[in-house]
């Protein structure tokens, strides 16, 4: 009997819990990895098309940022730095931020780095904000789409690299769908939350007066979420700063591949001076960012009174 | 009484997941409490019948949770009814398109919201404007109109506050130029002073009576308090768990009350402010001596009149023509309470 029943119970012991049997296992796993690996096989050409504007859009950016004289560089960034947030204390510690950088010899590796950040939320804000909007619409996509976010975010990120590796091979392309996977949860997720957020008795008010679907988006709710919508963006931004390192490993290039040398070669100064390079751009982007948002937020609430 | 602007026939609205096949219940007589016991679904409106005519005020009251919200909001169809009619201007609104109905939105029904709802995005000016400009005005236009309403409630300099540097009064005022800016016929008022305090409300209602003086829209009217609807109704529906157990004029209400529920209600009122001489007086071709006072002269002010020219009997006209005299002591039994007497009779019961 014990022969053909799926778990032996003459070998089952209280210390172990039944497992499938080795054999099998291999097998699951074999089938697994041969399939994927057919599948890159018959479609890895086409998915790659796709994405080849992508990465030349990529690099080209990284090289115009390269290419720019650092004096036209750091007058642009303490522009945008000042706009966003009106404080010239911010524009100045940007300025001094990059100065450093340039000092220790990081420039290049930056600039790829901060190529790579702005491509990734630009693409994140792209897909994650209509997404969200669908999800604020519809309790179905909803209930669909936030288990996926979930797993998205906890899911350790050296496992979805090993697909898109395979599916890709090496490149910037590649660390950029990686980045775009880790950092793109809370873009979505906050606006669902913002425009769901949205005061019900506003609504009905656009509602009374006839608006139409599209009125009722780009009136009251984008606008009265964008609070919300621009905390996603502040964590899209710090969530993509934080793949840099991860990203290197398959070819994102920028301040990460030091890091990782340094790692492998117990370099400790090339590590900290490259790490604290990314702590100063994640600060400068996160605080302009935040400031930014606040700004739209004072802007809309008034002041005294009810 | 020309055709009535708004009619609201047999409507029916039941809350739960089976809504349709409740109304059969409910025909068939059971009540709101037997009906959420029986089925787990909770009536809110039953069976509403009422005639709106044009260019006049509709109070519609009851407390809360009698279903006068969920009442007005069938009107320009917020709330899908479960059963019923509601034809305005001689087309039934539930049955419109999505279209048509966007339109009448825009068009021919504008709201005031209890909570003011103004979009706190936007200026002051750009919520004036909110209505107009989704009816596709050209900017300019919609610029004059939003000014122009602004100014007639009186909000002229605050153009470009936002609505949470308002009071509430004021931004009740943005809330009721909102409205009055698309133009429409029907105006549609969801509690629209009841979260003003008492003297602001007073204002407000004096402001909405001076602009409907010029104005005769079709307005619809809902509160939970009997002064207020006393004060501006040119007619009142009496609303009771979704049930409208009376409608008439603001006389008939309090001299005519048409069952306890309302009796109760009109208790605490000041009847000299709603009374007019007319129900009270004895009818006459010839004219008295004392001073002449129209019909519908509420009881406390022709009392005033009868005192300061001191005199104990006064003319009632009707369009310059003597119809009647009153005394003062017909007026002051007019005022009197009729409780006090019902009052007795529940003590021998």
């Amino acid at each position: 009997m014990a022969s053909d029943s799926i778990i032996d119970w003459s070998k089952l012991t209280w210390i172990d819990p039944p497992t499938m049997g080795r054999q099998d296992l291999r097998d699951v796993k074999k089938s697994i990895d041969g399939s994927f690996r057919e599948f890159t096989r018959a479609n890895g050409e086409w998915i790659e098309a796709i994405f080849d504007p992508l990465q030349s859009f990529l690099v080209w950016f990284e090289k115009v940022m390269i290419a720019t004289p650092w004096p036209l560089f750091l007058i642009i960034v303490a522009g945008l730095a000042y706009y966003g947030s009106r404080s010239w204390k911010l524009a100045l510690a940007t300025v001094a931020s990059f100065l450093f950088i340039g000092w220790l010899d990081m420039w290049e590796d930056t600039m790829a780095t901060v190529a790579m950040v702005s491509v990734s939320t630009m693409l994140c804000i792209a897909f994650g904000i209509p997404l969200g909007v669908w999800m604020s619409r519809s309790d179905r996509v909803q209930s669909i789409v936030v288990p996926i976010l979930d797993v998205m975010q906890t899911i350790p990120s050296f496992v979805y690299l090993i697909p898109v590796v395979m599916l890709l091979g090496i490149g910037k392309a590649p660390a950029l769908i990686a980045v775009m996977i880790y950092a793109i949860p809370p873009i979505v997720r906050l606006t669902n939350l913002g425009i769901r957020l949205v005061d019900k008795d506003t609504l009905e008010a656009a509602d009374a007066f006839g608006a139409s679907k599209r009125e009722r988006l780009w009136g009251v709710q984008i606008p009265l979420a964008l609070p919300n919508i621009f905390a996603g963006v502040n964590q899209t931004i710090m969530m993509a700063l934080a793949m840099v390192v991860i990203a290197a490993m398959i070819g994102a290039g920028g301040l990460g591949t030091p890091v990782l040398r340094a790692v492998n070669n117990q370099y400790l100064a090339l590590g900290m001076f490259n790490g604290l390079a990314i702590v100063a751009i994640a600060i400068i982007f996160d605080r302009v960012s935040q400031a930014y948002g606040k700004r739209l937020q004072k802007h809309r609430e008034g002041g005294h009174g009810v | 009484m020309s055709e009535p602007k708004v009619q609201i026939k047999n409507l029916y609205k039941i809350f739960g997941r089976r809504p349709a096949d409740m109304v059969q219940h409910i025909e068939n007589g059971m009540s709101k409490p037997e009906l959420l016991d029986a089925h787990g679904h909770v009536l809110g409106l039953n069976n509403n019948n009422l005639d709106i005519p044009a260019r006049g005020i509709q109070v519609i009251m009851g407390l809360s949770g009698s279903g006068k919200s969920t009442l007005i909001r069938h009107i320009n169809r917020l709330i899908e009814p479960t059963a019923g009619q509601m034809i305005v201007d001689g087309e039934d609104v539930l049955q419109m398109s999505e279209a048509t109905l966007r339109d009448f939105r825009r068009f021919k029904a504008s709201m005031v919201f209890q909570k003011f709802a103004l979009m706190p995005h936007h200026t002051v000016i750009e919520n004036v404007r909110y209505g107009v400009d989704i009816q596709g005005v050209a900017a300019p236009e919609a610029a004059d109109r939003a000014q122009y309403w602004l100014e007639r409630v009186g909000l002229k300099g605050f153009e470009q506050h936002y609505p949470a540097q308002l009071s509430g009064g004021m931004q009740q005022r943005v809330g009721l130029a909102r409205a009055l800016a698309t133009d429409a016929e029907i105006l549609l008022m969801d509690e629209a002073f009841s979260a003003l305090d008492p003297l602001i409300r007073t204002d407000m209602q004096n402001v909405l009576l001076d602009l409907q003086e010029e104005l005769h829209k079709t307005i619809i009217f809902i509160t939970h308090d009997l002064d207020e609807a006393l004060r501006i109704g040119d007619n009142i529906a009496i609303l009771r768990d979704g049930k409208m157990v009376q409608s008439g004029n603001p006389q008939d209400i309090v001299l005519h009350p048409a069952d306890d529920y309302v009796t109760d209600f009109i208790q605490d009122i000041n009847r000299a402010r709603v009374l007019q001489v007319g129900t009270a007086m004895t009818p006459a071709k010839k004219p008295c001596d004392g001073p002449k006072i129209p019909h519908d002269t509420i009881i406390e002010q022709a009392l005033q009149t009868c005192v300061d020219s001191h005199v104990e009997t006064a003319t009632v006209t009707k369009d310059g023509k003597t119809v009647g005299s009153i005394t003062m002591d017909q007026m002051v039994r007019a005022i009197a309470r009729p409780e006090a007497v019902s009052a007795d009779d529940a003590n021998y019961r």
